[in-house]
């Protein structure tokens, strides 16, 4: 993307992109000049993400190294209690999606009042986008961005501690996968827009959820030993059911705690989840922005 | 306000803006009642103290904030519920701006605020190498954007604000916090602009009174949210200016300045102290301040000095500063807290010539602060 370089044109005007004929002529955009500056977005929004992996490299230390040796530590757990071989492989695959939790709370939930204390968000919202625009953008770098840190400890932890997968419905498996992002990205989406208003707790916010849902989306454990708690993280938490699902799809005719449901049922409540978080983080949005447009909250006073 | 609808919608029609921040422990009316016409291509300022409300103006003018009572609209489109159609023809930069990402670099900083507009990814690297270019940050492009200096990190801000090659451009105290050589490179950016697009129109909010008058055809004096005076530079000093001030240095004045105050025309003469810091110790100069009726009476001044036999080392004539003009309307000093306002706040009177002209100070200070 970055080599893209043209001089400019001999005597053009370096001022004007392109002429337009009056004020209202540009203020009409096509339908298809609309989705296109909200795609554009995405891959916009989503460039400093992707870009940031290959320039800190601290990266590779804190979110694949460090969720490593928490995986290691529960793998050795469960050979000290002799546990059954497939569960160091759930405790793997936790780790893995531990990456894509820790993504979506810390850096698209807690993003846009970011964004609004480094004077970002007033300029995203006087720009002609949609703002779903850019908090799919964060969404998509995000995944980029986790995918290879799961990646990672997945194929570290599995060599390492020798973990065989028994596959039999790969589509079911992948597409639960990328299910289970869309509702998680959801998620944060909507926790993005609701953070915002709520200010400066937002900090605080993250840090009460983070430990309470590693423990209730069952990454460390098969979600089925928390009986009726974990039915109910099922039903309202994307990383819970998502895992259970991948779980059992992962591991295929090895022995699993029975309790939940069976993984297709358990994508079909993906797909309500996403429908679900995407309805209601554009409806925060549109309530975040008429509220903030009325109290004057889309920047910190001394902007 | 013109008398007939204008065949083009005002660049930005204002009318009975008022805007309330609830506020603990009591609402702060940030503007009272403002009514603003500027026209399409009119570089237009809003000139005032910390608090007068230019920013809020300026935020509801940019669909970020809605008024309490009355209503705006930008080129015909209500600020309102007309959102979409002003952020696609607009664009804002602001002083002390942090906005990106400091990782990124200058070059793909921009491309990426190129994408909130819509621009082709192509298209959007050739303009940002365009802009580049125009404001001066070639060498910088590959540099990261955490590491620029305030004054480049502005300069990149103004590229950001022309990516989508905006009909109307609100810029918002944009050379606070700059250094003299930094805000006249931004300055001389705005001006460099605006010649290339003359139809734009400009927004400019700013505290700097020489930037407004530098740079402004039309300027509103804002205070305590009312606009107080509104005109172009030149009309807003002749509010305060009823005489023309002139400042004479003459070799010898036989007579005393008592001979030119029976000169017609002129309303006051007064000596004013020789400067003695100039190192020329044996050189006697007379400095006379003069007011007179109008420019046309100096030519009887000039004649009635040749005739008392002084030759005329240098002249100059004082003009008001947009200061003074707040101070006649406010009654207290630009700078100044609110809370040191004197109580009888009523426009001064009508201007006696100084013995030596505050003005003048006045001017150069303010020089100081933004040249």
């Amino acid at each position: 993307m970055t080599t893209v370089r043209t001089k400019p044109l001999p005597g053009r005007n370096a001022f004007v992109y392109r002429p337009t004929a009056s004020p209202q002529a540009a203020a009409q955009w096509t339908p298809r000049q609309v989705a296109m500056t909200n795609l554009r977005t995405v891959i916009g929004r989503a460039y400093p993400r992707v870009t940031g992996m290959f320039r800190e490299k601290s990266w590779v230390f804190f979110e694949i190294l460090l969720p490593f040796l928490a995986t290691s530590a529960f793998v050795f757990v469960y050979r000290a209690l002799q546990a059954p071989p497939q569960y160091v492989g759930f405790v793997v695959l936790g780790g893995a999606m531990t990456a894509f939790w820790l993504n979506v709370i810390w850096m698209m939930a807690q993003q846009l009042w970011w964004e609004k204390s480094q004077g970002n968000l007033e300029l995203y919202f006087a720009a002609p986008m949609n703002i779903m625009a850019v908090l799919f953008g964060m969404a998509f770098g995000g995944f980029v961005m986790s995918t290879t840190r799961a990646a990672a400890v997945l194929i570290i932890s599995s060599t390492l501690y020798g973990v065989s997968f028994s596959i039999d419905q790969w589509a079911l498996l992948i597409g639960v996968f990328f299910l289970t992002l869309a509702a998680l990205y959801g998620l944060g989406m909507m926790l993005a827009s609701l953070f915002l208003m709520w200010g400066r707790e937002a900090w605080h916010l993250t840090q009460l959820l983070v430990e309470p849902v590693y423990f209730v989306s069952g990454l460390n454990f098969p979600i089925a030993r928390l009986g009726v708690l974990g039915s109910v993280a099922i039903s309202i938490l994307p990383l819970a059911v998502g895992l259970d699902a991948m779980r059992q799809l992962a591991f295929a005719g090895a022995a699993y705690p029975i309790g939940t449901p069976p993984p297709a049922i358990e994508a079909a409540i993906l797909v309500g989840m996403v429908v679900v978080f995407l309805v209601l983080s554009r409806w925060c949005l549109a309530v975040l922005e008429r509220r903030a447009r009325r109290e004057g909250a889309l920047s910190v006073r001394w902007q | 306000m013109p008398a007939t609808q204008p065949a083009q919608p005002l660049a930005i029609d204002v009318r009975g803006i008022r805007r309330v921040y609830k506020v603990k422990p009591k609402p702060v009316v940030a503007l009272d009642g403002v009514d603003l016409a500027v026209e399409p291509g009119e570089f237009f300022g809003l000139l005032g103290p910390n608090g007068a409300g230019k920013t809020t103006l300026i935020k509801i003018l940019t669909t970020l904030l809605l008024p309490s009572e009355g209503t705006a609209r930008i080129f015909g489109f209500d600020v309102e519920r007309e959102t979409k159609q002003i952020r696609r023809i607009m664009n804002m930069v602001a002083g002390g701006e942090q906005s990106g990402y400091g990782i990124l670099t200058v070059r793909e900083q921009l491309w990426m605020f190129s994408q909130f507009y819509g621009l082709p990814s192509r298209d959007g690297w050739n303009r940002v190498d365009e802009l580049i270019d125009a404001v001066g940050l070639d060498e910088q492009k590959a540099q990261r954007v955490s590491t620029l200096s305030t004054g480049q990190r502005q300069k990149m801000n103004f590229a950001r604000g022309l990516l989508n090659d905006p009909w109307i451009f609100f810029l918002d105290e944009p050379t606070l916090g700059l250094d003299v050589s930094a805000a006249r490179s931004v300055r001389e950016l705005v001006l460099a602009w605006k010649a290339a697009v003359p139809g734009r129109t400009v927004l400019l909010t700013t505290h700097y009174m020489a930037e407004a008058d530098e740079l402004c055809d039309r300027i509103a004096i804002v205070d305590h949210g009312r606009i107080l005076a509104l005109g172009t530079p030149d009309e807003l000093k002749r509010r305060v200016q009823r005489e023309s001030v002139f400042r004479i240095e003459l070799d010898r004045l036989d007579g005393g300045v008592a001979a030119l105050r029976q000169v017609p025309g002129v309303v006051t003469a007064a000596q004013a102290a020789a400067d003695q810091g100039d190192g020329k110790a044996d050189r006697q100069t007379i400095l006379v301040n003069l007011a007179l009726v109008d420019d046309a009476a100096l030519g009887g001044v000039v004649g009635a000095l040749g005739g008392l036999g002084a030759q005329i080392l240098a002249l100059r004539k004082s003009e008001p500063s947009l200061e003074d003009v707040f101070v006649e309307l406010v009654g207290r000093g630009f700078h100044e807290d609110v809370d040191s306002t004197p109580k009888d706040s009523t426009p001064r009177a009508r201007r006696e010539p100084p013995a030596s002209d505050p003005t003048d100070d006045a001017r150069e200070r303010e020089t100081e602060v933004v040249a």
